[in-house]
């Protein structure tokens, strides 16, 4: 999903019609992640019943039959189709068969987990890719840059787990400084403030190192647009005029070479919510990324469904609100399309 | 009465060393009562959270590691009696196998304080473990009723004999009781008592934190006077195996079961000073490595085939490479920690390749293009570490007889309707459990004419005519010595005929940290009460 200037929010009147626009052009994508899911997990060898009985190590043909009567596996596909369709048509999630409770539920216990690891990588990670891009651009070629940037490639070339598992060696095993895993504290008292700071600090070896993995894509997306922008005719314009340096690199330089990093942010919020599988796994956080695994490994397709749909619509919606952001930062776009027309 | 039933006599226990360290430990372990710190909290790590906490209904050791501290079963294994009672005192089987007499015990109540009757086990047993287990359907098939003359006296009776040494054998697996005035009326398949079980046992659900954490905490009521010794039990959800060993490390777990932490970790962790690798406290719930063989496949249907994969196939390799010693080679469908149950000297396929190649060879399977006799598809079950790299090691001892085969890997759900529904594969490597009984869940795996779809269990395509009568006349047979006799009989047969081949038995591993006391005393450890573990206070 690009960005296009159209896109982006026209003056006040319009902006309701705009965000319906958007919402409605949603619609589309939640219709096949919908078809996708119910397609795949048809196409997987083996259904929930296969996967509960290999759990549970036990269990006769007629189990099995009851089983399937029981999470309504035993109809026809195209009925088990119609079920599936018109219950998510009327936005019912329904059951979850791998955790005999309401898809929802499940679902918003562990969405704030993944939104508040989420979020705070990709704000770490584009922060820090900006500060490191940019000082990379200005000291292109030399130690500083060469450092920067091989540093980042490094960091992006290692698996997350592997990333994760030796953060935790490090920080939680021998030096003690942080802990293993989980969210928070299990046994801890704690006042309101002492929650929060408990729950940052679970966070912090998980969020740096989903953090580090994806430093590299904003270092050199920030680097390259400054370079860029650094050769362009406003900049030679500017410094004609003597505006002193400092107002050059962050007004005339810095600052046209965040719209690329922002429509960065709005494509990497779905690689991240993919990334979080292995990470909430290592890090023994109750997240969406692991429940999606557990859904997966169950052939729960409602809770799969219900999961994938979430994800979806978190996906539309930070898109949504990057291209707010960028029409705030590019006076180009924040005028009415139709206006400019 | 049968308190001396002999399931675990030391003799047995001495052919395996695992088994040997067992008593050891349990020998050394019971500390003298002024010894035992009380209180505290254990921290364990729990690698997945079962969608159902209710053992009466799904008997597995998943659920029972969180369930059995809170729901009790008839009786429980032990080292030295062979069954240690619980909630029943006393029991014995008619001799004609038709009833069984359940004495049990006086002045238990419920955690919630109603009192615990006969008909709690009645209701259990009927409307549960009958009709709803996974395991007690079979064992209580023929069970036509339970009779409650008194409040402390439950009378089985059934439609067939059933044999008395099986229903003890089964009691620590299968007899969970649940209390009927909470349950009686309801749909036992979606009750929330199965999230929140209350039961007679010395701990109770206080609090699940879904992915995060289940807090246990001490039952105050709990019939055994002065335990259990624990204030509070907590169970991490640690799905990551590297992320429990750093937790064992760091102490934040105290300790892991279920072979949790990888075996390639096991030699760090014992190295450290204050944690131990505890290899017994399994031998109740024995796993084998097998392979199976799908008798639908022209070449498998042969037995000459068979056997000769079975020369070809090193077990001690297995034992040393794939398990690091924590395993021992299988002689045949029961494991040594089954007592006296076990015949060591079944039919045995020594380590042969040559032999091997000459079998097949005498018997017309020429190698063909690069040396290939035939090529076969091997699925292995991909739930423990070990099915997989058994899965690798057999495809490379079978290239050396010219045999190709190649991997099909799918995860759980996938293998199971796969193998044990779809029969679509030449080869699977399963990992079949020893239940305390060969009528439990071993011949079923050598049972003829089953319908597809039930797993674990013989969907090979083999049907023999004397193996099934075998097998009905270990559940005819009433006394306990001669079924003795008919299952040392099943084991021969097994071993000639060889539908499947057993190539390991394997117990877990309990990885702990020094404070943790009482660890492993008894042979089904992991899924029992925990009443008697205590934390030493640190020096």
């Amino acid at each position: 999903m690009s960005v296009r200037p159209e896109a982006a929010p026209p003056s006040r009147p319009a902006w309701w019609r705009w965000l319906g626009r958007r919402v409605l052009q949603a619609v589309p994508v939640l219709i096949i992640v919908a078809l996708g899911v119910f397609a795949l997990l048809e196409l997987a060898e083996g259904d929930a019943v296969d996967a509960y009985l290999a759990g549970i190590g036990a269990g006769d043909a007629t189990f099995a039959a009851e089983l399937r009567e029981r999470y309504g596996l035993d109809d026809t596909l195209g009925a088990r189709f119609v079920t599936y369709a018109t219950r998510l048509a009327v936005l019912d999630l329904g059951h979850s068969v791998a955790f005999s409770r309401d898809v929802l539920s499940v679902i918003t216990e562990r969405l704030p987990n993944t939104l508040l690891m989420m979020v705070s990588a990709i704000l770490l990670s584009s922060s820090l890719g900006v500060i490191l891009g940019g000082v990379a651009a200005m000291r292109r070629g030399g130690l500083v840059d060469g450092a920067i940037s091989v540093t980042a490639l490094v960091l992006n070339a290692m698996p997350g787990f592997w990333l994760g598992l030796l953060g935790i060696i490090l920080f939680a095993v021998k030096l003690r400084w942080l802990p293993i895993g989980g969210m928070s504290t299990l046994d801890g008292d704690f006042s309101a403030t002492g929650r929060i700071l408990d729950v940052a600090r679970h966070l912090v070896l998980p969020v740096t190192t989903l953090a580090l993995t994806y430093l590299a894509l904003y270092v050199r997306l920030m680097r390259g647009a400054m370079i860029d922008a650094a050769s362009s005719g406003w900049v030679t314009a500017a410094r004609a005029r003597g505006v002193p340096a400092r107002r050059v690199t962050l007004r005339h330089i810095a600052y046209p070479a965040l719209l690329p990093v922002v429509t960065m942010i709005g494509l990497q919020s779905g690689t991240l919510l993919g990334g979080s599988v292995v990470i909430e796994t290592v890090f023994s956080i109750p997240g969406l990324g692991s429940l999606a695994f557990e859904a997966v490994t169950q052939r729960d397709l409602p809770l799969l469904a219900g999961i994938l749909l979430a994800g979806t619509a978190l996906v539309v919606v930070m898109n949504i609100v990057v291209d707010l952001v960028y029409g705030l930062l590019d006076p180009r776009v924040s005028l009415d399309a139709k206006a400019r027309a | 009465m049968t308190f001396n039933l002999c399931l675990f006599p030391r003799r047995a226990l001495l052919l395996s060393g695992v088994a040997a360290f067992a008593t050891g430990l349990a020998a050394t372990g019971p500390a003298l009562a002024q010894d035992i710190a009380m209180g505290g909290t254990l921290t364990v790590a729990a690698d997945t959270e079962p969608r159902s906490l209710n053992p009466a209904i799904v008997a597995s050791n998943g659920v029972f590691y969180v369930a059995s501290k809170i729901v009790e079963p008839l009786a429980e294994m032990d080292y030295e009696t062979g069954l240690r009672p619980l909630l029943a005192e006393s029991w014995e089987g008619s001799e004609d196998g038709l009833t069984f007499t359940v004495t049990l015990r006086e002045g238990v109540t419920w955690s919630d304080g109603a009192p615990f009757t006969s008909a709690d086990v009645a209701f259990s047993a009927m409307q549960v473990w009958k009709p709803l287990q996974n395991i007690g359907r079979q064992i209580f098939a023929n069970l036509e009723a339970v009779e409650t003359p008194d409040d402390l006296t439950a009378v089985f009776t059934f439609s067939e004999p059933t044999p008395a040494q099986l229903i003890e054998n089964a009691m620590p697996a299968v007899t969970a009781v649940l209390p009927r005035h909470l349950l009686e009326g309801q749909d036992l398949g979606e009750a929330e008592y199965n999230a929140a079980p209350v039961g007679t046992g010395p701990f109770v659900l206080a609090e699940h934190k879904p992915g995060e954490f289940y807090r246990l905490t001490k039952n105050e009521t709990y019939w055994d006077d002065g335990k259990p010794y624990l204030d509070q039990i907590l169970y991490r959800v640690m799905p990551d195996a590297g992320a429990k060993a750093a937790g064992l490390e760091t102490g934040d777990i105290q300790l892991t079961a279920f072979s949790a932490v990888p075996l390639t970790d096991m030699a760090r962790l014992d190295a450290l000073d204050d944690v131990s690798v505890i290899p017994g406290g399994y031998e109740g719930i024995t796993y084998n490595i097998t392979v199976d063989f799908n008798h639908r496949t022209e070449e498998l249907s042969d037995p000459v085939v068979r056997k000769a994969i079975a020369h070809a196939i090193d077990r001690d390799f297995l034992v040393d490479v794939v398990f690091l010693g924590y395993a021992t080679a299988a002689t045949g469908p029961v494991p040594p920690t089954a007592g006296d149950f076990y015949k060591a000297d079944t039919p045995a396929y020594e380590f042969d390749v040559d032999k091997a190649n000459a079998m097949l060879d005498e018997a017309g399977y020429a190698r063909g293009d690069g040396d290939t006799r035939f090529s076969l598809r091997l699925r292995p079950a991909p739930w423990f570490q070990q099915t997989r790299d058994t899965g690798d090691y057999v495809r490379q001892a079978l290239a050396k007889i010219g045999i190709d085969v190649e991997i099909v890997t799918a995860d759980p759900g996938g293998h199971i309707a796969a193998v044990y529904t779809d029969h679509d594969f030449d080869l699977a490597i399963g990992s079949p459990v020893w239940r305390n009984d060969p009528a439990i869940s071993t011949t079923i795996l050598y049972q003829g004419g089953l319908p597809a779809g039930q797993p674990f269990a013989n969907q090979w395509g083999y049907d023999s005519a004397a193996m099934n009568d075998i097998i009905a006349r270990g559940q005819t047979t009433m006394d306990s010595g001669e079924r003795i006799e008919v299952y040392n009989a099943f084991q021969d047969l097994a071993m000639e005929d060889l539908p499947i081949l057993f190539l390991t038995h394997f117990t877990f591993i309990t990885v702990a940290r020094d404070e943790v006391q009482n660890v492993a005393n008894n042979p089904r450890w992991a899924t029992s009460s925990w009443a008697d573990t205590w934390i030493a206070p640190a020096e």
